[in-house]
């Protein structure tokens, strides 16, 4: 199953690739990974999204624990939680393909940040999922570029993940 | 006061009561081994090879309490070090590695002797640290000593740039410590030992599974007390030998790929199995779903979390160290009306003493060609059960586990994790230097004592009487077991050619060296050795190249699915 898990660490050279090293090391699967400073600056979070078994998530869950410089860990996928990604896309937009991706831009409620003669830069937030369904929604050869952050995730409501 | 970062290090060794360091210098830590050179509260032993200088410090942890620590030079200082390392965080040493760096200057510039110490250590040690300030040198090591020494231990790598060495700061040693994301529990939760107590009361056919975690917490006296309130038979891991008197009538042997039947036979069908300080490994259990076919109820005692059900799914998993969680444990069953079931164990007992009657160990004697597990038996007998036994990995290895019974923890030195060839006759020295007039004795292969033979000179130097068993049948006897069972007999690059004359070898050291042919010179020799207190002797057994170790579960297989000797 697919589980978004959330961490807070010192914010410390080396302690990104303590976590990479750790899901390469015992084969754990990692679908997306950001990191990113927090308000308390010797803190930065993390949202990993990986897939396992149950077991797997524990072990998982259990390593990451170990890590001297890991300070919280918790699964968001355990109880009601938001998750977003933000996604920059390239397309070649030209003739009819111009006016159509503009509609489907804001279907999708997405924004075009950049535009020259032959080309827009979309920008979209929401869960992978939508970034999925944009991506198929539009015709795959006007694409010429997409980066994708990978999701960050928060609890809903009184769920918190502070120190 | 105002010391340069190279004093401070030292300081603080000096606070931490070390009394050895193994190590070699080099360009990059030049500024400490100056400082050393100003003291002497802090000696060091210098090795022939950086790998060698962490097994001895590893022999010395593991045979005290304390913390062992090396000290290298940057670059192949520190890659030497890595097996040295890695054997001592797969079996979980107390240690501190401080490692030199090329100066902060030139970190990142492929400068000459630089290598990502922090980066190559990273998988293998439990945390590291790049000191890049001279004023952070003490905050860290006292950190780097008490993350070694608490919860889980093992190794601690700081690795401090020659530049940070060279500069001044303020010292003072931080009395306490505060890690704020690190929290090792101590004592076990008190509904599970309860629930634990109930069960083992309970049982029918209860067990006990005990490895290296009660030899690390110094757990051995709780355990004995607990498996004799119990009345349950008793297991010991390659790496618990002595963790529970092996002479005891409730020890059943070792358990695992080389263990005894009754071991293995008893952990498979007991209803109850009581694991302290262990941690279900593939040599251990072997295949996991048929150890997982058969029901029983599991309690797990272990300080690790991630240890816990991570291969084996746990009814009562109990979080904390072994010897508090024991104790609180036996507090219960002392305070309970309940007592264990004298009827039920008397048939256990029963059934476990056919299974004994199988006598697993048995091999067979032979006037003409000197067996390896006859060696042991008399080196066993000749040192009263009271040495030191270091040994490397192979059959030598599995022979020491098997026939001599270590009555007390910390006696037997190996390397069960990660099985490092190369490890005996360094970590001997460790343990030597923390036991100065203790006999020591390092079980060795001529294969295995090649990978470190160098530190004959080291031995030599320190004047340390270590006495080498090697058990010589000219051939990686483990490998060439495997090929004999698995590989049709096709003995690949097995087989030991060109062999030096380890008699000569051992004097050319300035040691004594004799080589036993026949089985009837094997007592006198042990003997003769043992008598030169002060000598170190190397003993170059010629033994059968043919003989192999058994019981034996093959790899993925169930601990029923045994060969015995008698089976071939």
């Amino acid at each position: 199953m697919r589980h978004i898990i959330s961490l807070l660490m010192e914010n410390e050279a080396g302690a990104l690739s303590r976590v990479a090293g750790l899901f390469s090391a015992r084969g754990y699967n990692i679908e997306s990974l950001t990191v990113a400073p927090t308000e308390d600056e010797t803190l930065s979070r993390m949202t990993i999204v990986t897939r396992g078994s149950d077991a797997v998530i524990e072990q998982i869950q259990k390593q990451l624990n170990k890590l001297i410089e890991v300070v919280a860990v918790v699964d968001l996928t355990d109880g009601d939680h938001l998750e977003r990604e933000l996604m920059l896309v390239k397309v070649r937009a030209q003739g009819e393909a111009r006016e159509e991706l503009k509609r489907m831009t804001d279907i999708f409620r997405g924004r075009i940040i950049d535009v020259s003669d032959k080309t827009y830069t979309i920008e979209l937030t929401g869960a992978g999922s939508k970034l999925d369904s944009f991506l198929q929604a539009i015709d795959r050869n006007l694409i010429l570029e997409t980066v994708r952050t990978g999701a960050s995730g928060i609890g809903r409501g009184d769920r918190i993940l502070k120190l | 006061m105002e010391l340069t970062g190279a004093e401070i290090a030292i300081k603080c060794l000096q606070e931490e009561g070390v009394e050895y360091v193994f190590g070699y210098p080099g360009g990059a830590v030049l500024f400490i081994y100056d400082a050393l050179f100003n003291q002497e509260q802090v000696k060091h032993v210098l090795v022939r090879h950086e790998q060698a200088a962490v097994h001895a410090a590893d022999g010395y942890s593991r045979s005290t309490d304390k913390v062992g620590v090396a000290l290298v030079t940057s670059g192949p200082g520190v890659t030497n070090a890595i097996t040295g390392i890695a054997t001592a965080y797969m079996d979980s040493i107390p240690m501190v590695v401080i490692s030199g760096q090329v100066s902060s200057s030139l970190i990142g510039e492929d400068a000459f002797q630089e290598v990502d110490a922090v980066g190559i250590s990273r998988p293998c040690v439990k945390h590291n640290f790049l000191v890049k300030d001279a004023k952070d040198i003490a905050s860290t090591l006292k950190k780097a000593f008490y993350l070694a020494k608490s919860g889980r231990p093992g190794p601690v790598l700081v690795d401090i740039p020659k530049d940070v060495s060279n500069q001044k700061a303020e010292y003072s040693y931080p009395a306490t410590v505060n890690i704020r994301s690190y929290h090792p529990e101590k004592h076990g939760d008190v509904t599970q030992i309860k629930r634990a107590a109930q069960l083992l009361v309970e049982a029918k056919r209860p067990m006990i599974y005990a490895g290296g975690g009660v030899v690390l917490a110094d757990a051995a006296k709780p355990l004995t007390d607990l498996v004799r309130l119990l009345g349950a038979p008793c297991t010991n891991t390659l790496m618990g030998l002595g963790g529970f008197p092996a002479t005891d009538k409730q020890f059943v042997g070792m358990l695992g790929m080389h263990g005894t039947y009754e071991a293995n036979m008893a952990m498979q069908n007991c209803d109850v199995l009581l694991a302290v300080g262990a941690r279900f490994d593939d040599r251990v259990i072997g295949n996991v779903a048929h150890f997982g076919s058969v029901p029983r109820k599991i309690i797990h005692i272990d300080i690790d979390p991630a240890s816990i059900s991570k291969r084996v799914p746990v009814d009562v998993p109990i979080v904390g160290d072994v010897a508090h969680v024991l104790g609180d444990l036996l507090a219960v069953l002392h305070s309970s009306k309940q007592k264990p079931d004298a009827a039920s164990l008397e048939t256990w007992w029963k059934q476990i003493g056919e299974w004994r009657s199988r006598n697993s160990l048995k091999y067979k004697y032979s006037d003409e060609v000197i067996k390896p597990q006859y060696v042991i038996e008399k080196l066993y007998e000749i040192t009263r059960g009271e040495a030191f036994v270091t040994s490397d990995v192979g059959q030598h290895q599995m022979f020491s586990a098997q026939y001599y019974k270590f009555d007390q923890p910390r006696r037997w030195i190996n390397s069960g994790g990660l099985g490092t060839m190369g490890f005996g006759l360094p970590a001997a020295m460790g343990v030597q230097l923390a036991h100065p007039g203790a006999t020591v004795a390092c079980v060795t292969g001529e294969g295995s004592i090649q990978m470190n033979i160098q530190e004959l000179s080291t031995c030599k130097q320190f004047r340390l009487p270590i006495k080498i068993i090697a058990l010589n049948n000219r051939y990686l006897g483990m490998v060439r077991q495997w090929q004999e069972f698995f590989h049709g007999n096709r003995y690949s690059e097995s087989y030991m050619d060109a062999l030096p004359d380890f008699v000569k070898l051992a004097e050319a050291y300035g040691h004594v060296g004799i080589r036993i042919e026949r089985p009837s010179d094997v007592e006198g020799a042990l003997r003769e050795a043992f008598a030169r207190k002060d000598e170190l002797v190397f003993l170059d057994f010629r033994t059968d190249p043919t003989e192999n170790v058994f019981p034996m579960v093959p790899g993925g297989k169930g601990l029923s699915e045994v060969i015995l000797a008698e089976d071939m």
